[in-house]
């Protein structure tokens, strides 16, 4: 622990068990982009995943739907520090959109509409792990959030959660994405607080 | 990069609800302009709340300037807008952030828009422009509820003059007495006019502007949507913004 600040008490007085180190809870919604909202509409929306021989599975929007889709309750953790527990989404498992995937590389690229990028290891999107996700809270995704879909990864920092994705590319080395490029964690575990480039 | 622990060597009292504070943190050499510093405050049985601010003063400055608005509900910014005093300490780490910087080999004009204390950074900009020698023609419009909540109020029109540049004020609630400008919250009509003035000052043939927006979610999601529909193209736009959704 640091120096201690003379006057300054907290208000968060118990320790919350869902809270990683360095989070405090918010019941808002706060927004991080780099940039202007991308405006997508679900009928030119679409999701690919290339594979590191280059080929290509593409799903249309309606293609997308006709998918099973999952609920997930869970917590999320935004690298700003704040964190939202019980959000409620809707959307198609990564196992689902990779089951005919042929791959022997290790990491993907996450690739959004607006050209951001953000980089995620391919088991931290398998096995009941990640999403596609198209609606919160019983609505479908605001575009400030990510819509019409966005990646899910709510063991990561929420950056990780690539809004308004269009698509997954295979890579055999871990390159970095927009995001850990201008400073943030090539990996990002909320738990052990990885949020910037100079975390271990 | 670890936390240090800053001293706080000067305070200004910004607005009635805000406050910057002037932190001399060891080994600090400086920022990149628009960047930001986490503030972290620790209570006697080790409990700690960490927060970002950003810094409005120049990139080689010695000092590091953050100013904090109060957030009513707020657990760090009233212990550092009504708690703080000069000679106190606080732990930082920084400079943070990689991506709403301006850098002085950037040589295109600079289009700033401001939502209350989103100016800081701006700020930071505006003073690392002056201080680099740098010529690109930059221009600043800055939404504020009403005169007492101007941030920078005595330095702003001095700092985008020495800039070369304009600063334009929207009121959105009270104006100063006399005031010859529009009143009322910025539609994207107004913003889209004053991109296109700065457009048209910067003449033929300029460089496209690089464009930075920092404010409320809700206020730099009109500006910058007002921009990509007047044609902007998106990935010149830099956007932070704060605060829910």
């Amino acid at each position: 622990m640091g120096i201690v600040t003379p006057g300054f008490f907290g208000k968060h007085r118990e320790a919350d068990p869902k809270l990683p180190p360095g989070q405090y809870e918010t019941k808002d919604f706060p927004v991080l982009s780099a940039g202007p909202t991308p405006n997508i509409h679900a009928g030119e929306w679409q999701f690919s995943i290339t594979n590191e021989s280059g080929d290509v599975k593409r799903w249309t929007w309606d293609e997308f739907m006709a998918l099973p889709i999952e609920t997930v309750d869970t917590d999320i953790h935004c690298v700003t520090r704040w964190s939202k527990f019980g959000t409620s989404w809707r959307g198609v498992s990564l196992d689902t959109l990779f089951a005919d995937v042929e791959t022997d590389a290790g990491y993907t690229m996450a690739h959004s509409y607006g050209g951001y990028t953000t980089n995620v290891p391919l088991e931290d999107l398998l096995d009941g792990k990640a999403w596609v996700a198209f609606e919160f809270g019983g609505e479908p995704l605001d575009p400030e959030h990510g819509g019409p879909a966005r990646l899910l990864v709510p063991h990561l920092y929420f950056w990780k959660s690539a809004k308004w994705i269009t698509g997954l590319t295979m890579h055999e080395t871990d390159e970095l994405g927009f995001w850990e490029v201008n400073g943030y964690h090539a990996y990002g575990d909320p738990w052990k607080e990885q949020r910037y480039y100079y975390d271990s | 990069m670890k936390w240090e622990v800053a001293d706080v060597v000067a305070i200004h009292e910004e607005t009635p609800t805000a406050r910057t504070l002037m932190l001399r943190i060891p080994g600090w050499a400086g920022a990149l302009a628009g960047q930001h510093i986490d503030i972290r405050l620790t209570a006697p049985d080790g409990y700690q709340a960490a927060r970002s601010y950003s810094l409005s003063s120049a990139a080689s400055d010695e000092l590091a300037a953050v100013s904090v608005e109060l957030m009513p509900d707020g657990e760090v910014s009233p212990y550092l807008v009504r708690g703080i005093s000069v000679g106190d300490q606080l732990e930082v780490i920084g400079p943070l952030g990689g991506w709403f910087v301006w850098r002085p080999e950037q040589q295109e004009p600079i289009r700033m828009i401001g939502g209350g204390s989103g100016v800081a950074p701006l700020v930071s900009i505006l003073r690392t422009h002056i201080a680099s020698g740098n010529t690109a023609p930059v221009s600043l419009l800055y939404s504020v509820r009403s005169p007492e909540f101007v941030y920078f109020r005595d330095e702003l029109e001095s700092l985008t003059a020495s800039a070369g540049g304009e600063v334009t004020i929207q009121y959105t609630r009270h104006a100063p007495p006399a005031w010859q400008g529009t009143l009322g919250r910025l539609d994207a009509a107004r913003i889209t006019e004053w991109a296109d003035a700065g457009t048209a000052a910067s003449g033929a043939g300029a460089a496209a502007p690089s464009t930075y927006i920092c404010g409320p979610t809700r206020f730099v999601e009109l500006a910058s949507d007002a921009l990509v529909a007047s044609g902007v193209d998106p990935m010149t736009i830099r956007t932070e913004r704060f605060g829910g959704a």
